[in-house]
């Protein structure tokens, strides 16, 4: 079955529930070209759950919610995913309590668990309790016959993190949003190095996935949506003909391709961000972020938030969007187009938006 | 023109509604069964006719008793008997009164109409306990005075009948059995500054603000439904799955495509109603599943549907299981975020929406004074369920 055929059929049960998740087993182990590539199979991401600590054993009950409710719905699905990865921001400001914390809460899943660093867990002890815990922040491992590498995107340069005489005011700017006071992230060139040699005697042929906490793309740089390397990092993965980015931090959802590279963002299950206006064409300037956005719907504190499962498949992924008080949706990648795409509202997409 | 139409099919719908209650807006009613004298007539009679029923004793009116403010006061419903005894449901019965304006019927939803509705209890083997709809169309065509009837009011011939003119002309009864004219509709939308008492007053102010109560059970300026026709986890039932949410959803999974396959031929195309509605009424494991029995999302796990607040002091126990017995019972549940004892755990299933509410014990009071306030008068005397 050619994969377009094959996401045709499954559109409308791809999205993420228990018992379609369970057809998504249809075998589809050829390429449209009839070449094999290995085995398909699923996986989950949760990501950047902010968990905060109000004082002792007390924490913000929203994000411990939302984080708790992902654990749960994620234990749901069948057949269970083939492992889990926390995509960073586990805890706020980086202490150890917020990292003991939410590693209980994940504890509950059962899944394999693989953890990636955000910022928010690295710049208070700069990385210490964490790595004591989850151990390297960047590795990689083959997966039935996919590769994938986790980084860690949200170094900056030496200067900028040792001028501190407080680590908790460098945590605190580095979570502020539009600080002139911040610095962009980046994998930095030792990580650079590894990921060459790491990928030295990997085939071009095989299936890449990239797991980074920023975006590896520009997007907008006073939120950090950015990694200040991202082009450097991409040169090492153009050869492989088949790789797919996935990045956390965004707090919604994005999609997109450069060359080979088809890039995905996942949810948080805290809270929203805004989609980043560098989207729309030409120069202009973001509003300042004075009001912090806690939720789109104020009632129903889970709104815009989500996690996902993700289906591999001819080494693509699609996306299945779960999205507590809101429709799930479907991005999965377009083998006619090569691109991925939103599997319903592609079709209506508003062009961006030229003049006010 | 065809706007030209619609508005003649909307006065035409609404021509039916005599004199609206004070809080309501008018009863939607679908085009393709208008509501007719006769038929509303025959409704009452099949609504409250035992013999659709396996021991000849259930009828609508069983779970759904006037006298009861259309319920039957049970924790969960019972069914027929025979030698094995009583058959018990899963669910509390919810009142028939004002069902006419929900957007989906069953705690669940898992049908979108009164039509559709009516016509499962019959044949539910803890309910009505028929074998079959067949079984039920046999039975009215037997009968002189249906067979008679149903073919007057539908204008058919009596081999035509079907199941659904059973279901049209009982949706068509329920369609009114609608009650407003409380003291809050007098208050709110009849200009009687003095309706309510201080106390339900603050009650309201309550239920308006810190209680979050409006959210779900909404009102608006010309009227009040006091339901958003959504499905919520309130942490109701939780307990019951035992931690073991996971395992009960892949078991009911399984069993639903069994019992679809064993429906198979009786019903035609009904069956994922049909399976669902069997299963989640005989075990009480997969009624707790709640919205995702019949939608199958992660996000819909122990959902059910916010039901009207109207008339709620005579229509206890309360809840989907009918496991609160009092309003000041549901009032603390709620103020605790969705439990009754501050050291039980929240489910991590928790709609968004519920969080501890902090409310004073006077709040909590005043609260359930206002819920008291919104009894429309022909209920007034049914007993108060504690």
């Amino acid at each position: 079955m050619k994969r377009r055929e094959f996401l045709k059929k499954t559109s409308i049960l791809t999205a993420g529930t228990i018992l379609p998740m369970s057809l998504i087993e249809v075998a589809f182990a050829n390429e449209a070209d009839g070449s094999k590539s290995g085995e398909n199979f699923t996986f989950a991401v949760i990501s950047d759950a902010h968990l905060q600590q109000i004082k002792g054993t007390k924490f913000v009950r929203n994000w411990d919610m939302g984080l708790k409710k992902a654990v749960a719905e994620c234990n749901l699905m069948n057949p269970k995913p083939d492992f889990i990865l926390f995509g960073g921001d586990l805890g706020q400001l980086g202490k150890a309590a917020e990292i003991d914390h939410g590693a209980e809460i994940l504890s509950a899943l059962n899944s394999p668990v693989k953890m990636m660093l955000g910022e928010h867990d690295y710049y208070l002890d700069l990385g210490e309790h964490w790595m004591n815990r989850f151990g390297d922040p960047y590795y990689s491992f083959d997966h039935k016959g996919v590769h994938i590498v986790v980084l860690n995107s949200i170094l900056v340069d030496e200067k900028w993190t040792n001028k501190w005489k407080d680590p908790m005011e460098r945590m605190q700017t580095m979570a502020g949003l539009d600080d002139p006071n911040g610095s962009p992230f980046m994998v930095g060139l030792q990580q650079r190095q590894w990921l060459k040699k790491d990928l030295e005697n990997i085939s071009k042929d095989t299936p890449i996935i990239v797991f980074s906490h920023s975006p590896l793309q520009k997007l907008y740089k006073g939120w950090n949506f950015w990694t200040d390397d991202a082009e450097l990092v991409q040169d090492i993965l153009k050869p492989f003909k088949k790789v797919n980015v996935i990045y956390a931090h965004v707090h919604q959802i994005q999609y997109n391709k450069i060359g080979n590279i088809a890039f995905n963002s996942v949810m948080s299950t805290a809270w929203p961000w805004p989609y980043p206006e560098t989207y729309s064409q030409g120069t202009h300037y973001m509003p300042k972020m004075t009001i912090k956005m806690n939720r789109a719907d104020p009632f129903f504190e889970r709104d815009a938030t989500g996690w996902q499962m993700i289906d591999v498949h001819s080494g693509r992924v699609d996306f299945n969007f779960q999205l507590p008080n809101n429709k799930n949706r479907t991005v999965a990648y377009n083998e006619k187009t090569e691109q991925p795409e939103d599997m319903e509202f592609q079709k209506e997409q508003i062009p961006p938006q030229t003049h006010y | 023109m065809r706007l030209l139409k619609k508005t003649m099919l909307l006065i035409a719908s609404t021509l039916f509604v005599h004199a609206q209650p004070l809080g309501l807006p008018p009863v939607p009613i679908p085009t393709d069964n208008p509501q007719t004298d006769n038929k509303i007539k025959l409704g009452d009679m099949l609504f409250h006719d035992a013999r659709f029923s396996a021991d000849g004793k259930v009828s609508c009116a069983t779970c759904h008793a006037k006298e009861k403010a259309f319920t039957d006061h049970l924790p969960v419903s019972k069914g027929f008997s025979d030698k094995k005894g009583t058959r018990m449901g899963t669910r509390n019965a919810p009142t028939v009164i004002n069902a006419a304006y929900y957007t989906s019927q069953f705690w669940d939803g898992r049908v979108p109409s009164l039509e559709e509705q009516s016509k499962f209890p019959p044949i539910n083997p803890v309910e009505g306990g028929l074998h079959s709809w067949d079984h039920l169309v046999d039975m009215l065509k037997k009968d002189d005075f249906y067979k008679k009837e149903i073919s007057k009011v539908f204008n058919i011939k009596p081999s035509e009948i079907t199941i659904e003119h059973f279901a049209k002309a009982i949706a068509s009864f329920e369609r009114t059995i609608i009650s407003g004219n409380s003291k809050f509709d007098r208050y709110m939308y009849g200009g009687e500054k003095d309706a309510l008492n201080a106390q339900e007053k603050r009650g309201l102010a309550v239920f308006l603000g810190q209680g979050r109560c409006v959210s779900c059970h909404t009102i608006s300026q010309t009227h009040a439904l006091f339901t958003d026709n959504q499905m919520h986890n309130l942490g109701v039932g939780f307990k019951a799955l035992g931690g073991k949410s996971s395992e009960v959803a892949k078991e009911y999974i399984v069993m639903l495509a069994k019992q679809k396959e064993k429906l198979k031929d009786k019903t035609g195309n009904k069956v994922d109603n049909h399976a669902a509605d069997e299963l989640v009424l005989a075990e009480k494991r997969f009624s707790e599943l709640g919205r995702l029995a019949i939608t199958h999302e992660a996000d819909d796990m122990g959902a059910f549907k916010t039901v009207t607040l109207r008339n709620i002091a005579k229509t206890g126990p309360y809840m989907h299981d009918g496991s609160l017995s009092t309003l000041e019972e549901v009032v603390e549940w709620y103020n605790l975020g969705g439990k009754l004892n501050s050291n039980d755990p929240d489910t991590p299933f928790l709609d968004g929406g519920i969080r501890p509410l902090n409310l004073s014990g006077e709040q909590m009071v005043d609260l359930v004074a206002f819920m008291k306030a919104l009894t429309s008068p022909e209920f007034e005397n049914v007993k108060e369920t504690k």
